[in-house]
């Protein structure tokens, strides 16, 4: 059943430069941007490059900017636009063409993260483990991040900035939230935290947690726990005065 | 033309596919002391897999100690008909807890019991509480799990985005594979000592699937192409429960794992109709009786407005649903405007998996050419006629381990000497097939064929077929394949991530999956698990012991029959006992 046309402004573009293509499409009841894009691909423009995996907001691929805000094409229905939407690429990224960037960066970055490392004992024991639910929830909610790269496009430290030699964005303190709060994990990132993940450039604008499609509270539940877990060792005053005295903690040690 | 340049990478061992199996394939391998290469079409991490929703199938015994691998391998053959390599059924069974807890040592969590242990969901046709399960999204922490696991283990690189189109042979033997970047258009060759196809099903191939862009079924007709043989291509499942309603989401998965958490089907009249198809498992009979139920309930004018049932949970606390079913509950909100607390939702069988493909060793997962494997959704057998829910995550960890060991002990033996000797005009054959589309700008519209070929699967193989529809379905699609080797891009000459370009390279492998598919089920004359025929309605036990073999021969694509060595009795046993129900001792 179609209900009306749609006026799609695609960009359409490559690293050398671009501009907004405008494409008529014609609208069915329950349609989504993506739907539409896939329409111009198929019909109009076999060439139009996109990202797309699910078509079902799981596995984050369609990442992109309607009408200039950071979205996922398949979560994004078009009646709850004018009759005039704009796509465009993020923008926090190197474009390759068209809706398509270069987000290799991302997982450069996911690598040098220690990955979770259990005890030895828990390791090597032939018992299953046990865990009670509370603890499970708790990194539960960093665990559902779909990797749709939206918060890193968002960041202004990543976005405004140019800020991916210094800070990791806000994809990677989710990520190692996931694993500082995991029960059974025995590693301490704070040296990183405070080095190359650069925690303190974060200054809190929420931005990444507003466009969240998996609704992470990423600055209120990672990242501002990880600041604090960072600051109990570098920056707590009467910490430092005790190590001063000789007593106290090594840093970088739990 | 002639052909273009390539680069040409040399590995150990080449994975093809970076879902599950792919993943935990390249870490077995890599950690048996092959160099181990993954290449994927997607992003890393966008695979398949991340699709999985309700669980991974384990008798771990958390919820029901009664629970043990033989009923778990008893509830697969039953819920394949009988038709399942029972050597597979066996190791999956018997292996498929290791892998969990081994999964969680690598950092993945999973909902508990009360007393901290795995907690475990019931599913359709599992006769005791067996999914281990993180809310509804226990594929995405698969798949996070063995991604990080992968790209932190020594020996495995990944190419994203890059798509196989060839497989090369020499000396009777698998030694590479010819590859195009998506990004640019630019060409690899693999120099590999084995490989190892985790690819994935082919659900593309119709039009109302829960699938993604990528499941055109390269991996089966890869392999075909190489000479491999292909089980039980006939059978592919329909998912009882795909979105309807609106158009634009028609075939959106909704997870078993409602009806697991105690959601009811009903039709239009409220009538709870699964009382009729199976008194005694109800909703979570086997899928393939669920969409058929849902199936008849909508021919026979009980469906709901938009052609389907009605699926209800709202009987639970809106909490739970929440913390139970999050991604459902966004789902139907986001894209339905339906709060699945207060509503019913609108169902209908959508195209899901394929129990049939790549037929293979059970312990190694090697094909029957020298130097190819296969493991997970490409691979055939485990599954037979009718896949379990959460049977297909615990195959990827089982399998997907055992074909990794597979592929690098073949790597490591005396094999090396074979990806040397590539045939240089072969190579130059597939590369000038693969960029003929590009000088042919205004041939047919590869989208349009690939619409064209989704319409006639639906139309000729449906849930319920017959031989007279399959016929007429098998030559129109040998006519598709006629038009899609010179068709076109849809109009760009551009190497530049093309995605009409990449359509038309994808044809071939849904015509391949579909004349498999078609031939196979015009064979099996009977009725069996997701092979449903009116003119064959009832299961033949003839057929008890038998596959139906695909295989390249000269005059095209070839079926026959094949009998299984029948089961040893230390299976059958098991197989013939009866369990004891399981009734909860309380509601969590």
């Amino acid at each position: 059943m179609q209900i009306s046309d749609l006026d799609l402004q695609i960009w359409r573009g490559d690293s050398r430069g671009g501009e907004l293509i405008s494409y008529r499409v014609p609208v069915r009841e329950g349609m989504v941007v993506l739907d539409a894009v896939l329409w111009v691909q198929a019909n109009l423009a076999s060439d139009l490059a996109v990202r797309w995996n699910c078509k079902a907001a799981k596995c984050g691929s369609c990442a992109a900017e309607i009408d200039g805000f950071p979205r996922l094409l398949c979560k994004s229905p078009i009646a709850e636009y004018g009759q005039r939407v704009t796509v465009g690429p993020m923008k926090a990224f190197p474009i390759i063409k068209d809706l398509v960037t270069d987000v290799s960066w991302n997982y450069e970055v996911n690598k040098q993260i220690p990955p979770f490392t259990p005890s030895e004992k828990d390791l090597t024991s032939s018992e299953p483990w046990r865990m009670p639910q509370v603890d499970v929830d708790r990194v539960t909610e960093f665990r559902k991040c779909i990797e749709c790269f939206l918060c890193q496009d968002v960041c202004h430290v990543l976005r405004n900035h140019d800020g991916k030699s210094v800070f990791y964005g806000p994809r990677f303190m989710a990520r190692i939230a996931s694993l500082e709060m995991h029960p059974r994990d025995t590693l301490d990132r704070r040296p990183l935290l405070k080095g190359k993940a650069g925690v303190g450039f974060c200054n809190i604008t929420k931005c990444c947690t507003e466009v969240c499609p998996e609704h992470i509270k990423i600055t209120d539940n990672a990242i501002i726990p990880l600041k604090e877990r960072m600051d109990d060792v570098y920056f707590d005053p009467i910490r430092w005065a005790l190590q001063r005295l000789g007593g106290g903690q090594k840093r970088g040690t739990r | 033309m002639s052909s273009a340049a390539y680069e040409t990478v040399e590995t150990d061992v080449l994975v093809l596919g970076a879902g599950g199996a792919g993943l935990r394939g390249a870490i077995a391998a890599a950690e048996s002391g092959a160099r181990v290469l993954v290449v994927c079409k997607s992003l890393l991490g966008k695979a398949h897999t991340v699709m999985a929703e309700g669980g991974v199938a384990a008798a771990l015994h958390n919820v029901a100690y009664q629970d043990t691998w033989e009923v778990h391998f008893a509830d697969t053959m039953k819920g394949g008909k009988l038709i399942n390599d029972w050597r597979m059924a066996e190791l999956h069974a018997k292996e498929s807890p290791e892998r969990v807890l081994e999964l969680e040592r690598w950092g993945a969590v999973f909902d508990r019991t009360w007393q901290g242990r795995i907690h475990q969901r019931p599913f359709g046709a599992h006769t005791y509480p067996r999914l281990a399960h993180i809310g509804d999204r226990t594929g995405l922490e698969l798949i996070r799990t063995l991604q990080d696991r992968a790209v932190h283990t020594n020996g495995v690189e990944v190419h994203m985005e890059v798509t196989v189109f060839k497989l090369l042979k020499a000396d009777g033997r698998i030694a590479g594979a010819l590859a195009y970047r998506r990004s640019d258009g630019s060409l690899i060759l693999y120099r590999c000592a084995a490989l190892l196809l985790a690819s994935g099903g082919a659900g593309k191939m119709y039009r109302v699937t829960s699938n993604s862009w990528e499941s055109t079924g390269d991996g089966t007709a890869l392999a075909y192409d190489a000479g491999a043989q292909l089980r039980d291509m006939e059978m592919v499942q329909f998912h009882p429960t795909g979105m309807v309603w609106p158009t634009g989401v028609r075939g959106i998965l909704v997870t078993e794992g409602v009806r697991g958490e105690g959601g009811v089907l009903r039709n239009k009249d409220g009538e709870r109709f699964m009382e009729r198809y199976d008194h005694e498992r109800m909703e979570l009979s086997s899928r393939d009786i669920v969409a058929r139920a849902i199936n008849s309930e909508v021919s026979a004018g009980r469906g709901s407005p938009h052609g389907g049932v009605f699926l209800d949970i709202t009987h639970r606390k809106p909490d739970y649903i929440k913390r139970k079913l999050p991604s459902m509950y966004e789902q139907f909100l986001k894209l339905a405007k339906v709060d699945i607390t207060k509503d019913p939702m609108e169902v209908a069988p959508t195209i899901h998996y394929a129990m049939g493909g790549v037929r293979v060793d059970a312990e190694t997962g090697a094909s029957t050419v020298p130097g190819l494997f296969a493991a997970g959704e490409v691979a055939g057998g485990l599954h037979g006629a009718n896949r379990l829910g959460g049977n297909s995550l615990s195959d990827l960890l089982v399998f997907g381990k055992r074909a990794g060991e597979g592929a690098a002990a073949e790597a490591t033996s005396n094999s090396k000497a074979a990806r040397e000797k590539l045939n240089e005009s072969e190579i130059e054959d597939a590369i000038t097939a693969l960029m003929a589309p590009l000088d042919r700008p205004a041939g047919e519209n590869p989208y349009h064929l690939q619409v064209e070929i989704q319409e006639t699967m639906s139309k000729y193989a449906p849930i319920v077929r017959d031989g007279a529809g399959l016929e007429v379905g098998l030559q129109k699609i040998l006519q598709l394949r006629e038009r899609s080797v010179v068709c076109g891009t849809g109009g760009s000459r551009s190497l530049a991530f093309n995605p009409g370009w990449h359509t038309a390279t994808d044809l071939h492998s849904m015509l391949v999956n579909a004349e498999a598919l078609l031939r196979s089920a015009l064979e099996r004359k009977e009725s069996r698990g997701a092979h449903a025929r009116s003119d064959f309605s009832k299961t033949d036990e003839q057929l008890d012991d038998v596959n139906f073999i695909v295989e390249k021969s000269p005059d095209g694509m070839a079926v026959m029959p094949l009998r299984r060595t029948p089961l040893p009795d230390y299976l059958a046993q098991p197989l013939h006992q009866s369990y004891a129900r399981y009734t909860p001792e309380e509601r969590e």
